[in-house]
């Protein structure tokens, strides 16, 4: 551990929450053009944060701590993954420790505390959000956690950092089929996690419907400008996470200037192409009825348990 | 129409109105009077073959005791329930007399349609509530949305009783939007009411408008020539374009598939520019007077081949989405016995696979008939399906018609007279019982599509999940404005 790792960690915080409402506004637009409107401009999540930070906060007036802390939970995990995952480089701090199952979990903290808070409005609403986000989040861990346990044969080890490594290192792991069926299952999870259609759409008016929106409707002022900032960095990680164990290419594999600045740029621009692609798709697709998406999870769960068994068959 | 009126005593009137209902009558309006001439009731039935039937009855003005015809009729347990509210009539023998038009706000005692009731009084606050009957039992829980929404949506509350997803049971409570219509028009000119009339319900300024010119002709004996009625005949069918071109693209968006909605949008806007240059107005109001009709404009082929052209594309992406079509079938269905018990009517009975169509069962001299656009299935597949086709059905109108230059026919309306117009708007058949004392309105009863099909809503929901209701909802699209005058 030296000074030089922590600067990477600093510089990943930066780009992520800096960067996590400009993918929010990159995909908004990219949707308003394919539905030929022209849409706000890429900047106006951050001018929507800056606006409610200023504004009158409201609770309710039934809701105890846990609904003030969660927008500070929220971020918080959201930060904790934002430094020591491998985004920009394979030097994060903690390296030796950061086990993709401990990312996973402390995301999840992030997740329970929204949905706690909802719970804790006391209103119809949060509590049919909790219910529904946390049956879905059931749906998903598993097929995550076999996703993980997929991409973890290959070293015998859950080290993000070291799987993505060894991803850079060794192109052959990227193309096999136990690599690209957990890959497969993770974007059925990143989709479900950041509340995006087929599962939830983002942009619904219609309360009875939502899922993630619902958790968020009694909050207002900086702790919504809060809840918004963590919602979009938790995107950008996911998205992070997923281009470099797709695509690993640019990833700086040592603390230096000129590779941290490339390692940046590439993280920065595969992640807008994702994004860019998940907007597409889903200006091309429509939302799942809730009852379905036990279903879609589970052909998430099953493409990640072929991961494992072609990974274990293969050996 | 074929027309008849009869003045009977109160005694006779349920076998009276189960003999019309036997005979294929559908109870279609019922009209209150409290003034000089006594407190009076008068019931307008419609049959299909063209024919109405006006029952009559006076009741005692002291006890206000009225007469039930809650087990002959679905519709006439809930005109009941108006009429208590509006004048104080007593439905004796009305097995389920709650409220329906007033709310907790009003005085105690308030029936704003009696003799003498004077002006809007002071409203108190809510105090009674509205207590919604307790669906009991392990993990069912309770719901209540509005009647505030985030969307631009007309109030109304909804408590839905739920047990995971699953609606037990949904109680609506609408009636948030009372103005005053029925009163504000008595004593008015009829080219003054007939301002308000089309602005009833916003998206149905035809329909209206339409229903209670076709009334007062009615009343004063007055033709129309074809012409005129041809050009009657467009502007309801532009008005049924641009509805049914929004809700296609509205239930689209309402499964999360936004890229229809857009599109749906695009050619809404294209027919409202051209209602503006056919009418003046985006929403094609003052295109009907009495007597008469105006279009400054008409379409031309291509303009409609292209609309059409859109239509067609529209609907064929939206069906083509496999989602889409998953969400839409089997979602919230109506049986056709349900429709038939409740009464319910239009484009919603339509897609249950009831042949009702005021344009064919009330035919006009000289307009032509449009095919009748039915499902079966009941469900949110069928509701947009026959809107789908009504649109291709209305732009076939509007082609066959094109009628040329403008051409304005102004009668003086003058004289006195009771008549009733009977119009297919876009939701369905618009109703409007005008009385007329030497030029002036002296009472108008309005009856929109809405008022007779929103019960059908709570019973269409049984075994549909929550996150399902906004699209139930949207296609049944019922009018909270026309549903409360």
């Amino acid at each position: 551990m030296n000074l030089a790792t922590f600067a990477v960690g600093a510089v990943q915080l930066a780009l992520v929450v800096v960067g996590g409402p400009l993918l929010l506004g990159l995909m908004r637009r990219v949707r308003s053009r394919l539905e030929g409107r022209d849409g706000p401009p890429i900047t106006q999540p951050w001018r929507d944060i800056a606006k409610l930070a200023h504004k009158q906060r409201t609770r309710p007036t039934e809701s105890s701590w846990i609904f003030s802390a969660a927008p500070l939970v929220l971020v918080a995990t959201a930060a904790t993954v934002a430094t020591l995952a491998p985004l920009i480089a394979l030097t994060p701090p903690l390296a030796a420790s950061t086990d993709f199952i401990a990312v996973i979990f402390v995301l999840l903290v992030g997740s329970v505390a929204l949905a706690l808070a909802a719970l804790d409005t006391g209103t119809a609403f949060g509590g049919m959000g909790a219910s529904r986000a946390l049956t879905i989040g059931a749906l998903v861990e598993p097929a995550l956690l076999v996703a993980v346990l997929a991409l973890s044969l290959p070293l015998h080890s859950t080290n993000l950092v070291a799987i993505v490594a060894d991803g850079s290192r060794h192109a052959s792991v990227l193309v096999g089929p136990s690599h690209l069926l957990a890959l497969a299952s993770f974007i059925v999870v990143i989709l479900a996690e950041s509340g995006r259609l087929p599962v939830d759409n983002p942009s619904t008016h219609l309360e009875l419907t939502m899922i993630y929106e619902a958790l968020i409707l009694e909050y207002s002022g900086p702790d919504l400008a809060l809840v918004t900032l963590g919602e979009s960095m938790r995107l950008a990680i996911w998205l992070g996470l997923f281009v470099n164990l797709v695509a690993p290419a640019g990833v700086a594999a040592n603390a230096g200037a000129a590779a941290l600045v490339l390692g940046l740029v590439a993280v920065a621009a595969k992640v807008a192409l994702v994004g860019t692609i998940v907007a597409v798709y889903e200006v091309t697709t429509a939302k799942l009825r809730l009852f379905r998406l036990p279903e879609l999870l589970a052909g998430g769960f099953i493409l990640a348990l072929l991961g494992v068994v072609t990974g274990a068959v293969m050996r | 129409m074929i027309g008849e009126t009869r003045t009977i005593s109160s005694g006779d009137l349920v076998a009276e109105a189960t003999a019309l209902v036997a005979d294929g009558y559908r109870l279609a309006l019922v009209a209150g009077f409290d003034d000089e001439r006594g407190l009076r009731v008068t019931y307008s039935f419609l049959a299909p073959t063209n024919r109405r039937v006006e029952l009559r009855v006076e009741f005692d003005e002291r006890t206000r005791r009225g007469v039930s015809l809650a087990r002959v009729s679905f519709p006439a347990s809930r005109f009941e329930r108006e009429l208590f509210d509006l004048f104080g009539i007593e439905p004796v023998g009305h097995p389920q007399r709650r409220a329906l038009v007033r709310h907790a706000h009003w005085p105690e005692g308030y029936h704003p349609m009696a003799k003498g009731a004077g002006p809007a009084p002071v409203l108190h606050p809510d105090e009674g509530g509205y207590p919604f009957i307790s669906v009991e039992g392990p993990g069912v829980y309770e719901i209540p949305v509005g009647p505030v929404h985030a969307g631009l949506i007309e109030p109304g509350h909804f408590r839905f009783s739920v047990v995971g997803e699953t609606i037990l049971k949904m109680k609506a409570r609408l009636w948030f939007t009372h103005k005053g219509i029925e009163r504000l028009v008595e004593g008015k000119s009829i080219d003054e009411v007939l301002v308000i009339a089309e602005r009833i319900s916003g998206d149905s300024a035809v329909a209206h408008g339409l229903a209670f010119t076709r009334a007062v002709e009615d009343a004063l004996g007055i033709a129309v020539d074809h012409e005129v009625e041809a050009r009657r005949a467009v502007a309801l069918e532009l008005e049924r374009l641009y509805n049914h071109v929004n809700d296609l693209g509205a239930l689209a968006n309402d499964v999360g598939f936004g890229l229809a909605q857009a599109k749906a949008l695009t050619v809404r806007e294209t027919l409202l520019r051209l209602n503006e240059r056919l009418s003046g107005h985006r929403l094609l109001r003052g295109i009907v007077t009495v007597g008469g009709a105006q279009l400054l404009d008409a379409p031309t082929q291509p303009e409609l081949d292209e609309i059409e052209a859109r239509v067609a594309e529209l609907t064929s992406m939206t069906l083509a989405q496999s989602i889409v079509v998953d969400r839409f079938t089997g979602t919230g269905v109506l049986s056709r016995e349900a429709v038939c018990e409740l009464g319910v009517v239009g484009l919603v009975a339509r897609a249950s696979g009831l042949d009702l169509d005021a344009r064919r069962d009330h035919p006009i001299e000289g307009v032509a008939i449009p095919p009748t656009i039915l499902a079966t299935s009941g469900d949110v597949l069928a509701r947009y399906h026959v809107r789908r086709d009504e649109v291709a059905a209305s732009l076939s109108v509007v082609r066959a018609a094109t009628p040329g230059a403008s051409t304005y026919h102004r009668t003086s309306a003058n004289g006195s007279g009771a008549g009733l117009g009977v119009v297919e708007g876009w939701r369905g058949p618009v109703v409007h019982r005008v009385e007329i004392v030497e030029g002036r309105v002296t009472r108008l009863k309005v009856v929109d599509p809405s008022f007779l099909n929103w019960p059908a809503l709570a019973v269409a929901l049984a075994d549909t999940i929550v996150p399902d209701f906004p699209l139930v909802n949207k296609s049944f699209n019922l009018s909270y404005a026309g549903n409360d005058l």
